[in-house]
């Protein structure tokens, strides 16, 4: 996995509440059997105007000049921020997949999904919810200032603003370890194989018919 | 010490090891795998080397892409027409073979939505864990497992170390007393619940939905609630067990083999949550005050009784919820103050992992008995959620009802709900839909969709418009077979 330590990224606002993973990444995208390959179809359906497939020439469509990533000021973004409930809706790790490829890190909100939570960490995307007010405060000041970056510290927990503000966050301690060192969590989980089979022989004790041959 | 609610029990007895950090391993029983969210996972094993930990707890089902046409679907995999599509089928197939999972395969009677195969062949159990790289995963709560959706990254986690990375949810009880009425149903309580908390309303929490109401439901109806636990942003939603459980689930296949039941249903009779457990949020709700619910909106929570009107983006509590309401009304070309049963629909969808159980069939065909689908509705489509569930609907004759009505009657799989396959709304089309989210172009690009429950869906079928199906010549529950 992705490293996360430190990024000075350029905001981009997307100023929409419970923005679902359909709207991210369209369902017809998901049919790729690839991990890779899904930036230039993020936010498809609000970013062109034209109906999104797969296979595509992206550079081909005719873009929808309205939508704040198609807007020079924003070209490069690496931070999305974001209203409550970012990324509401289904399991799609398409999702992150998609606005990992498009070149965000990190994404700023109130809140955000659950399971979208978990499937961007584990793609080295950086979830920073906020407060509510403190979010409405960088949308205010990004729309404000062209070129707006903010500075993100993950292992200090800090979002550093250019007038030297710093805003602390949260973040659950084993995921932030695990985007500070890039590690792979199926070979960290495997390293307690031993405790795995033998939970497995006293669960299987106990409930046998859990193991029925399928 | 105080009590525990279900969720702490089924909790405890997965847990593998717990971190200081609050993170826990916990033990994965049952690992349902469909074709849309496992090629990545399957591709990831191979490269690091890696083999399933434990193949018997992984079962398979393509359900997503497959054609729920008869000419195509008779072709098997080779009748899915979209190239990607059928690529992705072709894909789950061979990792299946290579890996050696059980797989249901496109023309298996037993193939289906992964949601309704999983309990059908009662491959989820109480007691179990089960996880799915799908959002309704869900779903199997009724049945008293523990069971979320999960990405992709952890569906290669789950078949390589059959442990999943979790940490603890908080406890929430949605508690439903009293009689529901005549045409009011299940899908009418979980769009009340989400229209009540929202659909950030659950994050964080597991849900157990408790109370006479929900005990009084079948196990088809539980599975519709906790179906769409995740519509209002829980990752689990949960039913204690009791009787109705215990019959469901004898003599079926992955039941417990008969030697083992009484033990396995001495178990499951453990499997509720202590009187005296706390909770960390409690929703109550009266069942008498539940009217059948209509989606007027893009989110779930846009939800309003079939009697009321479309809400004013004016009167919203700020100004977030506003835009996003006013955005959504014109997504959906409605005008505030619009009665709901005014609305007019080219398409109806009855079907999804939400509403497509043998006992939705029958409740949507007790309404469509007789008549006809109205002249302003260009399809109207039933589409069964396995291949076993249609079976036994055509030996109750609910298929010839469907199509003497005018509807079709279709191959099983997860069609139009989201819309993956050919089946989809044109741009600007509006549909009455018994799935569980009415996203913007959830159901094909521009397509508008309404949530309902399959007695509303089919009467709006009928009547061309939305109509409260209480006012409408409803027949009582045993009327197909007079
Ligand atoms: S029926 Fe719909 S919600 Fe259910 S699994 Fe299929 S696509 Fe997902």
């Amino acid at each position: 996995m992705k490293k996360f330590e430190r990024l000075q990224g350029l905001v981009a606002p997307l100023d929409r509440a419970n923005v679902d993973t359909d709207l991210i990444i369209p369902k017809q995208f998901l049919k790729s059997i690839k991990r890779t390959g899904f930036g230039p179809n993020l936010f498809d359906e609000l970013r062109y105007l034209d109906e999104g497939y797969p296979g595509q020439d992206a550079s081909q469509r005719p873009l929808n000049p309205e939508f704040v990533l198609n807007r020079p000021r924003y070209q490069g973004a690496e931070v999305l921020l974001a209203r409550r409930n970012f990324g509401c809706g289904s399991s799609r790790e398409h999702a992150p997949w998609a606005l990992d490829d498009f070149g965000f890190r990190a994404v700023i909100a109130p809140s955000f999904a659950d399971i979208f939570y978990n499937n961007s960490f584990k793609n080295g995307i950086l979830l920073i919810p906020l407060a509510e007010e403190t979010v409405e405060r960088l949308f205010q000041e990004t729309e404000a200032n062209e070129g707006y970056r903010l500075d993100i510290d993950l292992a200090k927990q800090r979002v550093i603003t250019s007038s030297g503000e710093e805003i602390p966050f949260d973040v659950d301690p084993f995921r932030k370890h695990c985007l500070l060192e890039g590690l792979d969590d199926i070979g960290l989980t495997l390293e307690q194989g031993g405790a795995i089979a033998e939970f497995e022989s006293r669960h299987r004790a106990a409930q046998p018919w859990l193991f029925r041959d399928v | 010490m105080a009590g525990q609610t279900l969720y702490d029990k089924l909790w405890t007895q997965h847990l593998v090891t717990s971190r200081d950090d609050g993170s826990a391993l916990i033990y994965i029983d049952r690992h349902l795998l469909h074709e849309v969210t496992s090629p990545q996972a399957f591709e990831g094993l191979r490269l690091a080397g890696r083999k399933p930990w434990r193949r018997d707890a992984n079962l398979a089902t393509p359900d997503h892409n497959v054609p729920t046409t008869l000419k195509e679907r008779s072709a098997g995999n080779a009748g899915i027409l979209d190239d990607v599509s059928r690529i992705q089928v072709e894909t789950l197939d061979s990792n299946c073979e290579s890996f050696d999972i059980e797989e249901f395969r496109i023309n298996d009677e037993r193939q289906g939505i992964v949601h309704v195969v999983g309990p059908e062949q009662g491959a989820t159990l109480p007691g179990m864990t089960v996880v799915c790289g799908d959002s309704h995963t869900a779903t199997h709560g009724a049945f008293a497992a523990l069971s979320h959706g999960i990405g992709t990254s952890e569906v290669e986690h789950v078949l390589a170390t059959q442990c999943l990375i979790a940490q603890k949810m908080k406890n929430m009880q949605v508690r439903v007393e009293g009689e529901l009425g005549l045409g009011v149903t299940a899908k009418d309580i979980v769009l009340a619940v989400i229209g009540r908390i929202g659909t950030a309303g659950g994050t964080g929490y597991a849900i157990e939905f408790a109370g006479s109401a929900i005990r009084d439901l079948s196990m088809e109806g539980r599975m519709t609630i906790c179906n769409m636990a995740i519509e209002a942003g829980a990752r689990v939603g949960l039913v204690a067990v009791d009787d109705n459980t215990i019959e469901y689930l004898r003599g079926r296949p992955y039941a417990p083999s008969d030697a083992q039941w009484p033990a396995a249903v001495e178990a499951w009779r453990e499997l509720v949550s202590d009187a005296d457990a706390p909770f960390d949020k409690v929703v109550e709700l009266d069942a008498a005050d539940i009217e059948p619910q209509v989606t007027w909106g893009t989110s779930p929570e846009m939800v309003v009784n079939v009697s009321a009107n479309v809400p004013d983006p004016a009167a919203a509590e700020d100004e977030t919820v506003g835009r996003g309401m006013t955005r959504a009304l014109e997504y959906m070309g409605l005008e505030a103050g619009q009665k709901i049963t005014d609305i007019t629909l080219d398409k109806i969808f009855i079907g999804s992992c939400t509403n497509s159980r043998i006992e939705d069939l029958r409740e949507a065909a007790k309404v469509a008995r007789g008549r006809k689908v109205a002249d302003g509705i260009q399809l109207a489509m039933v589409v069964p959620g396995s291949g076993l569930v249609k079976r036994l609907a055509e030996a109750e004759g609910l298929d010839k009802i469907f199509i003497e009505a005018g509807f079709e009657w279709r191959e099983p799989g997860c069609s139009m709900c989201l819309a993956m396959n050919a089946d989809k709304l044109g741009a600007g089309e509006r549909c009455a839909s018994t799935s569980n989210r009415n996203f913007e172009g959830r159901q094909g690009y521009g397509g508008r969709t309404h949530l309902v429950s399959p007695a509303m869906a089919a009467a709006a079928a009928i009547e061309g418009h939305f109509v409260d199906v209480r006012d409408y010549d409803y027949a009582p529950s045993d009327a197909l077979s007079a």
